[in-house]
């Protein structure tokens, strides 16, 4: 039994490697993504105030703090009893929208992308946005411009591009006015623009990458996501809803203070990343997927047109079920980057939206709260307990990549074994293991909570756990 | 009761010659002449205690380097605000505060308006030169409207002297020793039921950090409460 090391895994937002043994044939028996990093931010915010879990929760992740501060302070108006004006929601949602636009930007732009243009094949040296800079100039600029544009939102609106302070429990600080309102909806058109340019490259591109398709992680699962009141696409707010893989609703109009009655938290050996799974269907068999795929398969529609036309042709991919193909995360991410610009315009031009944002309080009227919101990877929960001064008691957080760590694995796994040759593991094969990772478009810096320093590698291991050989990618 | 007899004594502060009268400071006359002394439990209008050792300066014919805002000033005395040694050791005692407590700026309430942040600005001190101790000190945050966050307390006693010297209530007080020590309520009793807090929030507006804030309040509202504090205090200078 051998056993192949991929370390640390590249082109993905944190630290992993992934394991994959061999057995006694030659056949590829197992393969497994660990998560080698532990922060702890469960434990050390016990003992602070609540309003301070905002910022301190943002620090989670330096990609999406805005997704940690939009779930901390809906748990904070919970705590608080308040309901921020509409204003304050909007603009809320607004700044959600826009950190997915630039998460996921930077997902397909400079992580994913260069796998399309040139290949999983292509030589490593080839495979990075800079090669893409010189290829394909125009496309990595409009990469880098969609980019910019999702983050100069948040800046404007919540302060900073990165950990904004903006956000607070009761609203948002800073009220919009008409001349900063009209200045970003003037940049709306071109990101539409290369919003769609993007879509009609992937879609054109689909045909080279069919073996892929056909191999990257496409099994049953259930699949989880928010859902507004009319079963729409909904990043904000809504009620949490489960299908299976046929598309039969197992859960509905879940309130997300309910998540511990039917999500079920293991943990495994050798990965600090929690493994979530459906509770009434066990351990591991309730592997549930989240995230831009498990969205668009659990939402009826967008509710913006060109979204919706999309949607259209993406819920025909599986004749109106459930796309079980994790490669297709890719296709979803990048229309819902295509509905995110259009949800920012519809809600910049709400007259609402330049209301009073904030409502001020600072009584304690419940000591448990959950907030909840779509992250660019799927489901954020953050559920504090606090004592009757605010003061945080008890923290659990589950982040959207935790929830797809049994999905994940499972790809692995299908991508080792019809890719991986034992007696010739060739620099494709192991591309394509780690590609496979990169459609989950993983944040494990977020996701875990580590003391590790040790980066992703892929181990070859025999069928005594023996390591044959380790591919560290450093 | 004899009072003392105020004498004008005149001596040199980085080599120019200076006068003041004999109850007077080293700091007060270097301010008055516009030499910059950097000072952090400094505030006008409230006593003076030494307790940050930030103002230190080098007087000549002594080896100690002495806090020039409760030192009084001697005729003669060569006073040196700025070398080597002086910067060396503002350094280490900078070091020392952010090392004492737990000044985590990005996600602190004061963050951008915080006078020892300010003064690691000044100073350029990217660092500290000696290990965090991670100090761990419970919340209070029973008031209905103030938050005491030990953790990033540097022990100036601002809050102590403004509530003593200008409110009256002597609400505040210093409890324990060396790292441990932290600044309590009456006999350290949760603030909510301290019984000789008038809740002005003098206490508040003074706090050089984000050790005692406001709940509820947004950052302008804060800054015009400040200000009133402030004026209180110039006040006072002025009587």
């Amino acid at each position: 039994m051998k056993k192949i090391i991929i370390d640390p895994v590249t082109r993905i937002e944190g630290h992993a490697k992934i394991t994959i043994d061999i057995d006694a044939d030659n056949r590829v028996s197992d393969a497994k993504i660990h998560v080698t990093q532990f922060r702890g931010f469960e434990k050390f915010c016990e003992g602070q105030i609540y309003s301070q879990m905002p910022a301190l929760t943002a620090r989670t992740c330096g990609i999406c703090p805005v997704s940690h501060a939009i779930s901390s302070i809906k748990a904070c108006d919970t705590l608080l009893g308040v309901t921020p004006p509409q204003a304050g929601i909007n603009l809320r949602k607004i700044i959600n929208l826009a950190q997915i636009l630039q998460s996921h930007t930077l997902s397909f732009y400079h992580l994913s992308s260069p796998d399309f243009i040139y290949g999983f094949d292509a030589k490593k040296e080839e495979r990075n946005i800079f090669k893409m800079m010189q290829t394909h100039p125009q496309m990595a600029k409009d990469g880098i411009m969609l980019r910019a544009f999702g983050q100069k939102i948040i800046q404007t609106l919540a302060g900073k591009r990165i950990h904004p302070d903006g956000l607070v429990p009761g609203g948002v600080e800073k009220n919009l006015d008409e001349a900063t309102r009209d200045t970003l909806l003037a940049e709306i058109p071109n990101a539409i623009r290369i919003s769609q340019e993007s879509l009609a490259f992937f879609k054109t591109n689909l045909t080279k990458f069919q073996k892929e398709i056909d191999s990257f992680g496409v099994f049953p699962s259930l699949f989880m996501a928010l859902v507004d009141e009319h079963d729409n696409l909904e990043h904000y707010d809504g009620k949490l809803k489960i299908i299976d893989s046929e598309g039969n609703v197992l859960q509905e109009h879940i309130s997300p203070e309910e998540y511990k009655e039917f999500i079920g938290e293991a943990v495994e050996e050798e990965s600090y990343l929690k493994s979530p799974y459906y509770k009434p269907m066990g351990y591991p068999q309730g592997m549930y997927r989240v995230g831009p795929l498990a969205r668009l398969n659990v939402a009826k529609a967008c509710g913006t047109a060109r979204a919706d036309n999309e949607l259209l042709a993406f819920k025909a991919l599986n004749a109106g079920k459930p796309v079980l193909n994790s490669f297709y995360y890719h296709y979803a991410r990048l229309i819902e980057m295509l509905y995110a610009i259009e949800k920012i315009e519809a809600l910049l031009k709400d007259e609402a939206t330049l209301g009073e944002a904030l409502h001020r309080t600072s009584k304690i009227l419940k000591t448990r709260a959950v907030g909840c919101s779509e992250a660019p990877r799927g489901t954020l929960f953050h559920d504090y307990e606090v004592d009757k001064n605010g003061i945080i008691q008890k923290v659990n957080l589950i982040i959207a990549t935790g929830n797809n760590n049994l999905a994940m694995n499972a790809g692995v796994k299908q991508v080792a074994q019809t890719f991986v040759n034992a007696e010739d593991v060739t620099e494709g094969a192991l591309n394509r293991v780690e590609a496979l990772i990169r459609c989950f478009d993983p944040c494990l810096s977020c996701s875990t909570h580590a003391l590790g320093i040790v980066s992703s590698n892929i181990e070859l291991r025999d069928h005594n756990k023996n390591i044959i050989q380790i591919f560290k990618r450093n | 009761m004899i009072r003392e007899k105020v004498r004008v004594k005149s001596f040199k502060i980085n080599g120019i010659d200076v006068t003041g009268a004999s109850n007077q400071t080293i700091l007060e006359i270097a301010q008055e002449n516009n030499i910059e002394i950097s000072t952090l439990c400094y505030l006008k209008g409230l006593s003076c205690v030494g307790s940050c050792r930030m103002c230190i300066v080098e007087v000549k014919g002594s080896d100690k380097l002495i806090p020039s805002c409760t030192s009084k000033i001697k005729e003669g005395m060569e006073v040196t605000t700025d070398s080597a040694r002086i910067k060396a050791n503002r350094e280490m005692i900078l070091s020392m505060l952010f090392s004492e407590r737990t000044h985590t700026c990005s996600v602190c309430v004061s963050n951008g308006n915080c006078e020892l942040q300010d003064k690691s600005t000044e100073l350029r001190l990217e660092h500290s030169q000696v290990p965090y101790g991670h100090a761990r000190f419970e919340i209070d945050a029973s008031h209905k409207n103030f938050v005491n966050d030990p953790n990033r307390c540097i022990l100036c006693s601002r809050c102590i002297r403004v509530c003593d010297e200008i409110e009256g209530a002597h609400a505040l007080d210093l409890m324990g020793r060396g790292m441990d020590t932290r600044i309590i309520h009456d006999m350290d009793e949760p603030w909510a039921e301290s019984l000789s807090c008038t809740s002005c929030g003098k206490c508040v507006y003074v706090c050089p950090t984000g050790a005692l804030y406001e709940k509820d309040i947004s950052a302008e509202e804060a800054e015009k409460k400040r200000n009133i504090i402030m004026e209180l205090l110039e006040r006072k200078v002025e009587q």
